[in-house]
């Protein structure tokens, strides 16, 4: 076509809706903070029943690990994840999800060429990424944190 | 070389028919606007299958054996079978008919395959290779975005211009006897790089290669656009549409008047939330055999040119920053009486 790629950029711009980033903002804002509100009670409510504040912890993550991870395997996480975008992605859930998802997916090719090795394939650059991240304030802990 | 006009335009010297077609969706095509005209709706998108890809050919399988039926043909009195989907290496083709022994030839031209399928099928009968062909042409939504994007249970939000990929089977039965809705030509579409690097965005990658094609079709041709009832694109859907025809307009043809998009056909946007509109290789597929062949038999539309839409991507391609070529196929298509 008779038409420069940079004028057709432009073109497809205007054509194209935006996200509707207030309205996702608002949403990912109220559903990542009911959850982590819920997870709140959750620690309360282990924290009142005798555990010590670290074991509360532990059995909070686990907790919402274990429920997410439920959802994604009733096909209602995606559901809640198309309302909420980064507000289900953001908590400890989201990377439950990240991970169910594709051991789910890949399951079809069998345990060790599709669970196993797809299991990583969303949330490896961010166990990739994170650790790399942690040793280099690691680093700079060891030289100027004193 | 007489059959030939122009660069890109091939006339036949005699109407291919299309005998029959068929389609077979999954539940959400079933709960769109053309949900009525379909031959099958599937309850279970798994199909009863195991695995998205073994529901892809479980629709391939059955719509070919369906259309086979309805042109009151065995599928293995085929001269030739033509299919194409999406999925790597055609395995959604190749397994849905890998028990027909009819001579096969796998295509691939994304989106377009409907187009490419009819194009070379015409040409094999007109060329007088082959009296009947079996068309087929597939999509997943599961399987598609296993490939293509994350997971299907993995909680991602869709960008607005993100297209819905049709989950259906569509085959068309073509013959040498001459009658009733008729392939006539085809223009076969040139690759069109217009620089688009984002893959949910789709229609905005296909609408060069659609202007390309029609253009040229009229060129070759020398018709005028009002020659047609209806040019009807593959899966440009909202965005695309919007850029074909300001593209189109621009090469001096106006086309708004009797343009229509399988993509947009097919869903209902604000009902099913598919955003800028349906897509794959279904799209066009289950639409053309669906509706505008239907329409076309019962006389409301007597002359259409068909035109479906393809990126030619993968996730490797789009990954290593490649942008995505566009293909369009137009073919003739004619209510020719008798």
């Amino acid at each position: 076509m008779d038409i420069s790629k940079s004028h057709y950029k432009k073109m497809v711009e205007k054509a194209s809706p935006n996200s509707r980033l207030g309205a996702n903002c608002a949403k990912a804002f109220v559903v990542g903070g009911l959850i982590c509100a819920f997870g709140q009670v959750l620690n309360s409510l282990y924290m009142f029943w005798g555990a010590n504040a670290d074991q509360a912890g532990t059995y909070v993550a686990m907790s919402l690990i274990f429920l997410a991870v439920l959802l994604t395997g009733l096909g209602k996480y995606d559901d809640l994840a198309t309302f909420a975008g980064a507000g289900s992605g953001v908590p400890i859930t989201g990377f439950a999800n990240a991970m169910a998802a594709p051991a789910i997916e890949f399951k079809k090719e069998g345990y060790i060429f599709g669970v196993g090795a797809k299991m990583f394939i969303i949330a490896g650059p961010v166990i990739v990424y994170g650790t790399l991240a942690s040793m280099v304030v690691g680093v700079f802990y060891f030289f100027f944190g004193g | 070389m007489t059959k030939r006009l122009g660069k890109q335009t091939v006339l036949f010297s005699r109407p291919v028919g299309i005998l029959a077609t068929s389609s077979v969706v999954g539940p959400k095509e079933g709960e769109g606007p053309l949900g009525s005209k379909f031959d099958v709706v599937l309850d279970d998108p798994m199909a009863g299958a195991d695995s998205w890809e073994k529901a892809e050919s479980a629709l391939v399988k059955q719509s070919v054996q369906l259309c086979a039926s309805k042109a009151g043909m065995e599928t293995a009195n085929f001269d030739y079978l033509i299919a194409g989907d999406l999925l790597n290496q055609s395995t959604g083709s190749i397994f849905g008919v890998r028990d027909t022994n009819v001579p096969y030839l796998g295509i691939f031209g994304a989106c377009s395959a409907m187009g490419e399928g009819l194009s070379i099928g015409g040409m094999l009968i007109d060329g007088g290779f082959a009296d009947n062909v079996l068309v087929s042409a597939s999509s997943h939504f599961c399987s598609a975005e296993k490939q293509f994007r994350f997971p299907l249970e993995f909680g991602a939000q869709r960008p607005p211009t993100s297209s819905w990929t049709v989950t259906g089977a569509a085959a068309a039965a073509l013959t040498s006897k001459v009658g009733g809705v008729s392939v006539l030509g085809c223009t076969t579409g040139k690759m069109v790089d217009m620089g688009v690097t984002d893959a949910n965005n789709m229609g905005a990658a296909m609408a060069g290669a659609a202007a390309d094609t029609i253009v040229a079709h009229f060129k070759d041709t020398g018709r005028s656009p009002h020659y047609y009832d209806a040019i009807i694109t593959g899966d440009l859907g909202y965005i695309g549409s919007d850029l074909l025809l300001q593209m189109v307009d621009k090469a001096g043809y106006q086309i708004t008047h009797n343009h229509k998009d399988c993509g947009i056909e097919i869903f209902d946007r604000d009902r099913q939330n598919t955003l800028a509109g349906g897509s794959g290789c279904a799209c066009s597929g289950v639409t053309f055999a669906a509706h505008f062949y239907e329409e076309m038999k019962a006389g409301r539309l007597s002359k259409i040119l068909f035109v479906p839409t393809g990126a030619l991507m993968s996730p490797v391609s789009v990954q290593q920053g490649e942008s995505i070529p566009g293909i369009a196929h137009a073919v003739i298509i004619e209510n020719v009486g008798g």
